[in-house]
């Protein structure tokens, strides 16, 4: 259960989130959309706080996660982040050997089992559809992988440490469209265990991945409805100039 | 069409220009070291590296020398890369972008424009007469750690801020805490440049005169040291010697030249093998 209450955001003294309050289904992919700056990364890193990391940020509101409120105070923010994985826009492998990329949230988790790990990284790399690929060359480092394979590598990475929710931030925006596909692919096959939130440009993907569609206008929440009615029936006229393209 | 002829007429220009400026800098490098290899040549032989000096510095080697200033280089680093790097990860990292941190950054750089003679009174005040080390090893590697510090500690700074922010935010998506994410994360990709800032430091240490002039280099003194409370022979300070106070400066001359090839050796050898090492990192990076 995921769900934004009153939600405020302030980078200094610009509003870049404006009163958002949404539930957001379980176990289905809700795809974000709107025009660049309309606040919808943004929204994306309010639920594992990675606005935390920018200077000058300030936060009103509440996000639910699992009946706890993540901006409550003394919420253990790294624990959280375990719980809600990530994957960027650019593929971000580390300096590191496939293997190891996959196995670090579980090292920094403090897992030491080596067995135990070993056995959640070919889990991870076979739910993330790579393990065919990389399964002889672990020992190879990550930049040896194409980008689409680097990306998959990323949401591997990000299910190793057993999340619930995937948070996704434009993953397929710098990749070819075969890569593309597979991450479309890939993320159908994920929301059978997984609550999955993407933001996207594309509307043609967020028309075939997802099963909301939320739609961001100037950091407010304009529509947010099943991701059929937002692309053939929305109620409102600024989302259907949206999506039929007249803008953005 | 007459005007591009001319605007094709002046780069031309233009770029030859650039080429003679880089090829005269490469020139003058080359000449000063033909200058010492031609110079310095003669008196080279297994003999002149591995043997005490002789007859008032007129004969013999210079090992004494040699070791002298293997054993600054190693000790200066042993203190400023350390330091310079946890300092450099400090600020970079875990200090706010205020006035405290634009301070320390100006007075890093001020400290890195303070004359090398400078550093070298302050060694003898503080750690050869206040701290009493005397005139020794230690005194002279904290006098050279401390020239060297901010050069480390802005190479280190620079690295990591050169560091894009989808690395650290990836680890921090994981749940990794900061130190989790600087220590296996940035630090190995930003290794290679920390490297580089280190191999300029060699070089500077194992070169200057002026601050272990007073803190630890010796005249003659035609012994292995046995403690790093020891006085040392240096190769900067020998060369020095030679060419301006020795006891019979003609019949030293050669052994001057020859000081000064094995000096600009040494640097060469520990350059290269830093740059090799800079190499297998990132290398080990890549693939």
């Amino acid at each position: 259960m995921i769900e934004a209450k009153n939600l405020n955001l302030y980078y200094g003294s610009f509003q870049a989130l404006k009163d958002i309050s949404m539930k957001v289904p379980e176990k289905s992919v809700t795809a974000l959309i709107g025009p660049s700056g309309c606040g919808k990364s943004t929204f994306l890193r309010t639920f594992n706080r990675m606005n935390d990391l920018i200077a000058g940020v300030k936060i009103e509101g509440d996000i639910i996660v699992d009946d706890m409120n993540i901006y409550a105070k003394g919420v253990d923010v790294d624990s959280l982040r375990k719980r809600i994985g990530m994957v960027f826009q650019k593929p971000n492998p580390f300096a590191k050997s496939i293997y190891e990329n996959v196995a670090y949230g579980m090292r920094v988790n403090g897992v030491n089992d080596e067995k135990l790990i070993k056995q959640t990284v070919e889990e991870s790399l076979k739910q993330a559809a790579l393990w065919d690929e990389v399964k002889d060359n672990l020992k190879k480092s990550a930049y040896a992988l194409s980008g689409g394979q680097q990306q998959r590598l990323c949401i591997a990475r990000a299910l190793a440490v057993e999340p619930t929710i995937l948070l996704m931030d434009e993953p397929a925006s710098a990749l070819d469209p075969i890569s593309t596909s597979k991450i479309e692919e890939l993320i159908h096959e994920l929301k059978k265990n997984y609550t999955i939130l993407i933001v996207t440009h594309n509307m043609q993907q967020a028309a075939r991945v997802s099963d909301h569609t939320a739609f961001f206008y100037m950091g407010s929440l304009i529509e947010f409805n099943e991701t059929k009615t937002i692309f053939t029936n929305p109620e409102n006229q600024q989302t259907q100039n949206y999506v039929t393209g007249r803008f953005g | 069409m007459k005007g591009r002829t001319k605007k094709r007429v002046a780069e031309l220009i233009a770029f030859n220009l650039f080429r003679i400026m880089s090829a005269s800098i490469v020139l003058v490098l080359f000449s000063i070291l033909a200058f010492i290899v031609v110079r310095g040549i003669g008196v080279i032989s297994w003999d002149f590296i591995s043997k005490m000096p002789e007859e008032g510095m007129t004969k013999g080697g210079i090992w004494p020398a040699i070791v002298g200033t293997m054993c600054l280089v190693a000790g200066s680093m042993l203190f400023a890369f350390p330091v310079g790097v946890l300092s450099g990860i400090y600020i970079n990292e875990f200090v706010k972008d205020n006035w405290f941190k634009r301070f320390v950054k100006l007075m890093t750089n001020n400290l890195a424009g303070v004359p090398s003679i400078v550093f070298g009174l302050f060694g003898m005040s503080l750690f050869v007469n206040t701290l009493g080390f005397g005139d020794s090893i230690i005194a002279g590697s904290l006098t050279l750690g401390l020239l060297a510090l901010p050069v480390i500690i802005r190479t280190t700074e620079e690295s990591l801020k050169s560091i894009d922010k989808y690395h650290r935010e990836g680890s921090y998506a994981l749940g990794a805490t900061k130190i989790q994410t600087i220590r296996r994360v940035v630090l190995p990709l930003a290794m290679p440049n920390i490297i580089t800032g280190f191999i300029l430091s060699i070089g500077r240490v194992s070169g200057e005169t002026a601050p272990i002039l007073f803190t630890v280099a010796a005249y003659f003194l035609p012994k292995l040291p046995s403690s790093m409370f020891d006085q040392v022979m240096a190769l900067p300070y020998h060369l020095y010697v030679l060419s301006t106070s020795g006891t019979d400066m003609e019949a030293s001359r050669n052994m001057a030249y020859g000081t000064a090839l094995v000096l600009i050796l040494i640097v060469l050898i520990l350059n290269l093998l830093a740059n090799f090492t800079r190499r297998f990192l990132n290398k080990k990076i890549k693939q």
